[in-house]
């Protein structure tokens, strides 16, 4: 070993082996000799590599740090984010921590709290996963969360600071999520002017999502610069995209947008026509709203002597459905064919009246006021399709005096009411909304209650929870099993305020069995009851750790 | 959290880490219990010995094979959480304390045990030294044979040449493993299993067989140039022997190895020197304040290895605590990170001196310091384990404590580097290092420079600890960060 052999040369000896050729030293122990030599020497004498691009600082995040003990609760709901698993297994007496990190998010961010660095990758990975996450996580990743996501692919997510589609601005807000309360533009590209260089050129050359997020936030700012922004390239999108576009404009419509998406009816693309006809018919003052009333207005109209002589003086309301479907009115997105079951008329009259401002009614009617127009009589048969068509518009329109009207008293039969009772609520004021629902319950028990549920804002309010409690005891009495409920229950362990926790107390309790009821629910009624205060004590303490209360007030 | 044997019982725990189904819990004299409501009729009693001399221990009446039990670690969460259910109690209920006290009991009588052994030259010696002399020889034999088998084995392959051996898979290498386990060599077979899976790692997998051949061949040679079982009073002086035995020719005569390198071979073997006679070992021991750096879980099929880092405020060294767990068994070790303790660490003779057993510690730990004073820059860092391979041929790393790193990732991929703030020099992270904890780095970093522990080897750095960056208004100290 006078003289050392080169690494590669002992590589090649060893892959060749001995038998094929001599290895250098003569011997294949001499080899490994100068390979053992060799390796310790190269492990010794390693030297550093050359440093790549380091990443530019992330901005500074001037928010309160996290109290102790909730930074710690932190850790706990992304450690269990995943849920209990399957949605099949009983659920036991413990809270479900995974349902708890949406509020737990909208309460720090409330209080705006910035997010502890280490937990900043588990929260993305948790919004990741989960959409429902999304807009609250990136409000309390806050800067640093936009600058660790722009170098990992797996959170573009965060990117696409598109408030408009996740918080739903639009009119299917709240139907089928909780309302999570207002979020901020949390995700706007950094220095998005929308006359700057790097915008046009962001948006001639960036990716389809880079460029949504960036119309998003443009329009957010400046509504007519992200019109301007589109229409620079409008003609040369292709048709899904010019699709995506046009429903990014939904937040923040105005009478401004009129040309343009009058101008979106003459598309190639069917559904670009029918989605511009539905953004216009929602602008009440537009040239497509008044077309298509005059056409409502020729459909639907009142007949004062309510027609046969018997019951003369009683108004009602006659219907002649439109006879065709012409060009004019496809051109402003009434679909001609029908889906299959219904009568083509009634679809037309359907679509016509959807698209009708609401405010043409009541001076149709005789300046009668929704209330009384809906309570008129329909002739012929037609009340179901019409009323139909008034509560899709109200709930388009987002008019909560036609929304009152047509939800109808809470005590009301079930199968009577017209539309879906909960995108109704959900466009009235929320004190409204969850007075209807608490008689609601009182009325019909809890088996139709969870949509209308999840319309409600949070905490429910007093009323609200006691008639929800009170059913679940009715139900309960009345020998059913706990989870023929477990909806509504793990809606009340969210929604119910935390303080009614020592009320709820005795509730977990194992009741006597009754005579008829189904054999052991008492003692899963008294595990799921257990379930709904843990969860809400657990809230408390939740809320107190945030408030940064050392000792919580679990107030037992 | 880090007490959970697995993500699973985590889980559980953290479920039960609440109010509802605990009852009669309380806290007082250095433990806390409670019942806990399970599926059952009957609550279990849940006990958690907090301040046992032994490292916390716990005992639950649930049927649970895990340990520590769900129901442990939700009291004990529930505890730290400073829960009103779990109080301050005056008083420890009689089932409790039935045990704590019969717990503490056998520890102090352990204690004493050991504080005779250090007295009175060994209290677990065996009854007959002759027997213990004939045992080791027997054994000697047994790996003296096992290793020129290895021999063989080796030269045989390199005969043939390495080319073919990525198709011949793992049952050759288990094989030879299997026999060195027959020769008691526990070292030499976890090497020889390692082995087998470099043929399938990707590109570059001769070279890195064949610096593992080699270094397998360097432990075998080692071994063989000892002589004799190791016997404490035959520390030999042998002349200065330049990167091991191996630079000597085959066959030759060899004066026999020095130590401590002598030691390290025996270690490396799979030869083991007796914790409690080490602890007795006035010699062995170092008081100090040990900050502790990191702690690392690995499991490893039917055992998992918890692995502990300290560095000694005074001695400026380095100490690795190992404490094994059978499957689905946490180690019972377990010391907070970041904090500083007052303690006895009994060092292992060779390998560098870097493992160590904990003895006395002479006051409950502290918050720790951001270990500043013991890092240096990525070139320190080879440096040091460069340093260290003279003392131990075949150590894979060392641990470092990095200063004023960067964390970068490197497009595309990422493959990840540590960087010195000021300067090119730079560690790439090794390969196998997992992707949450460098993302978790680098959101600490937030593209600042930072304190980072953790290994640095052949393969590349691991990180396992960093210090964030101070607030910019100053106000907090850099916390600890396990990644």
């Amino acid at each position: 070993m006078e003289t050392t052999v080169p690494w590669s040369e002992l590589v090649t000896a060893a892959l060749l082996g001995a038998e094929r050729r001599t290895p250098p030293g003569g011997s294949v122990t001499a080899l490994l000799d100068a390979a053992a030599v060799e390796t310790v020497r190269r492990r010794a004498g390693m030297l550093p590599t050359t440093a790549g691009p380091r990443p530019d600082p992330a901005p500074e995040d001037h928010r309160a740090p996290l109290p102790r003990a909730a930074a710690h609760r932190l850790t706990l709901l992304l450690a269990n984010r995943w849920g209990t698993g399957g949605s099949g297994g009983r659920r036991g007496a413990t809270p479900d921590l995974a349902e708890l990190l949406p509020q737990w998010l909208a309460a720090a961010n409330e209080r705006g709290y910035r997010v502890p660095d280490a937990q900043l990758p588990d929260l993305l990975d948790a919004a990741r996963a989960r959409t429902d996450l999304r807009p609250q996580a990136r409000t309390f990743a806050g800067p640093r969360g936009l600058w660790l996501a722009r170098q990992n692919p797996e959170w573009k997510f965060v990117l696409r600071g598109t408030p408009g589609s996740d918080a739903g601005t639009g009119a299917e807000a709240g139907a089928d999520a909780v309302p999570d309360g207002a979020v901020g533009p949390a995700g706007i590209p950094p220095g998005a002017g929308p006359d700057d260089e790097a915008v046009h050129r962001l948006w001639d050359e960036g990716l389809f999502s880079e460029r949504v997020a960036l119309l998003t936030a443009v329009r957010q700012r400046d509504p007519a610069a992200g019109l301007t922004l589109l229409a620079r390239s409008w003609s040369k999108e292709r048709a899904e995209d010019r699709l995506m576009f046009l429903d990014s404009l939904r937040g923040g419509l105005s009478p401004e947008d009129e040309p343009f998406l009058e101008s979106a009816l003459g598309d190639r693309s069917r559904t670009v026509r029918a989605t511009a006809a539905e953004l216009l018919s929602s602008l009440p003052g537009s040239a497509l709203a008044a077309r298509m009333a005059e056409r409502a207005r020729s459909c639907v109209g009142v007949d004062p002597t309510g027609g046969g002589a018997a019951r003369s003086g009683a108004a009602r309301v006659v219907v002649e459905a439109p006879h065709e479907c012409d060009a004019a009115m496809q051109r402003d997105g009434v679909t001609p064919k029908p889906p299959a079951g219904r009568g083509e008329r009634a679809w037309w009259l359907v679509q016509l009246v959807e698209a009708t401002p609401l405010s043409t009614w009541p001076e149709r009617f005789g300046d009668r006021t929704p209330a009384e127009i809906t309570a008129l009589p329909v002739a012929d048969g037609w009340r179901q399709d019409l009323h139909a068509a008034w509560c899709l518009a109200a709930v388009r329109q987002r008019d909560p005096e036609w929304a009152r009207a047509l939800v109808g008293a809470p005590g009301a039969p079930l199968a009577d009411g017209p539309g879906d009772p909960a995108k109704l609520l959900a466009v009235l004021p929320s004190a409204e909304r969850a007075d209807w629902a608490a008689r609601f319950i009182a009325a019909h028990g809890l088996s139709e209650a969870f949509r209308i549920l999840g319309v409600c804002a949070l905490p429910w309010t007093a009323a609200l929870g006691r008639a929800v409690v009170d059913a679940l005891e009715i139900a309960r009495d009345a020998g059913s099993y706990p989870w023929s409920f477990s909806g509504v229950m793990g809606l009340a362990e969210r929604c119910l305020d935390p303080a009614d926790a020592d009320r709820l107390a005795p509730l977990a309790a194992v009741p006597d069995e009754p005579e008829d009821g189904a054999p052991g629910a008492g003692s899963y009624w008294s595990e799921a009851f257990q379930r709904l205060v843990s969860t809400l004590r657990l809230r408390a303490e939740m809320l107190a750790e945030l408030r940064g209360e050392e000792v919580p007030a679990s107030g037992g | 959290m880090a007490l959970a044997p697995d993500a699973a019982s985590r889980k559980s725990g953290s479920k039960l880490a609440a109010p509802g189904p605990w009852s009669g819990a309380g806290a007082g004299a250095g433990a806390v219990w409670g019942l806990c409501k399970g599926s059952g009729k009957t609550a279990y009693r849940t006990v958690v010995d907090i301040e046992g001399e032994e490292g916390p221990g716990y005992k639950c009446s649930c049927p649970s094979r895990k340990f520590p039990c769900k129901h442990a670690l939700g009291l004990l969460l529930l505890w730290s959480g400073g829960a009103e259910v779990v109080g301050a109690a005056p008083a420890v209920p009689d089932w409790a304390e039935e045990w704590l006290s019969g717990r503490r009991q056998r520890a102090e009588k352990r204690a004493a045990a050991g504080a005779d052994g250090a007295t009175g030259g060994g209290g677990k010696e065996p009854a007959d030294p002759e027997a213990a002399r004939r045992r080791a020889e027997k054994r000697h034999r047994s790996i003296t044979a096992g290793a020129g088998e290895l021999e063989q084995r080796l030269t045989d392959l390199l005969r043939g040449g390495l080319a073919g051996a990525d198709q011949r898979g793992y049952a050759a290498w288990d094989e030879t493993a299997a026999r060195m386990v027959d020769a008691q060599a526990r070292g030499l077979a976890d090497r020889i299993r390692e082995l087998g899976a470099i043929p399938a790692s990707g590109p570059g997998w001769p070279e890195r067989l064949l610096a593992e051949c080699a270094l397998l061949h360097l432990l075998a040679q080692g071994y063989l140039a000892l002589d004799g079982p190791p016997e404490e009073d035959a520390v030999r002086e042998g002349s200065a022997v330049r990167d091991g035995a191996a630079s000597e020719p085959a066959g030759g005569v060899r004066p026999p190895l020095p130590e401590p390198l002598a030691t390290t071979v025996r270690t490396r073997i799979g030869l083991t020197v007796d914790t409690a006679k080490l602890l007795a070992d006035p010699e062995a021991r170092q008081r100090d304040e040990w900050l502790v750096l990191a702690q690392r879980d690995t499991d490893e099929g039917k055992l998992t290895t918890r692995r502990i880092w300290l560095y000694g405020r005074r001695t400026r060294q380095p100490a690795l605590l190992l404490s094994f767990g059978a499957a689905g068994r946490t180690p019972q070790q377990w010391l907070p990170v970041g904090a500083s303790l007052d303690a006895d660490l009994a060092f292992y003779p060779g390998s560098g001196r870097l493992r160590a057993a904990l003895g006395e510690q002479h006051t409950p730990p502290v918050p720790g310091h951001e270990p500043v004073d013991a890092g240096g820059t990525v070139t320190d860092a080879l440096a040091a384990y460069g340093a260290a391979l003279c003392d131990d041929p075949w150590l894979d790393s060392w641990p470092v404590v990095l200063t004023n790193v960067v964390p970068v990732p490197v497009q595309p991929g990422p493959s990840w580097q540590l960087a010195d703030a000021d300067g090119d020099a730079a560690l790439p992270v090794a390969p196998d290092c997992g992707q949450s904890a460098l993302w978790r780095l680098l959101s600490l970093s937030g593209g600042a420079p930072l304190t980072v522990f953790g290994e640095c080897g052949h393969q590349g750095f691991v990180p396992h600890t960093a210090w964030a960056p101070t607030a910019a208004d100053g106000t907090a100290a850099p916390e600890a960060v396990l990644l």
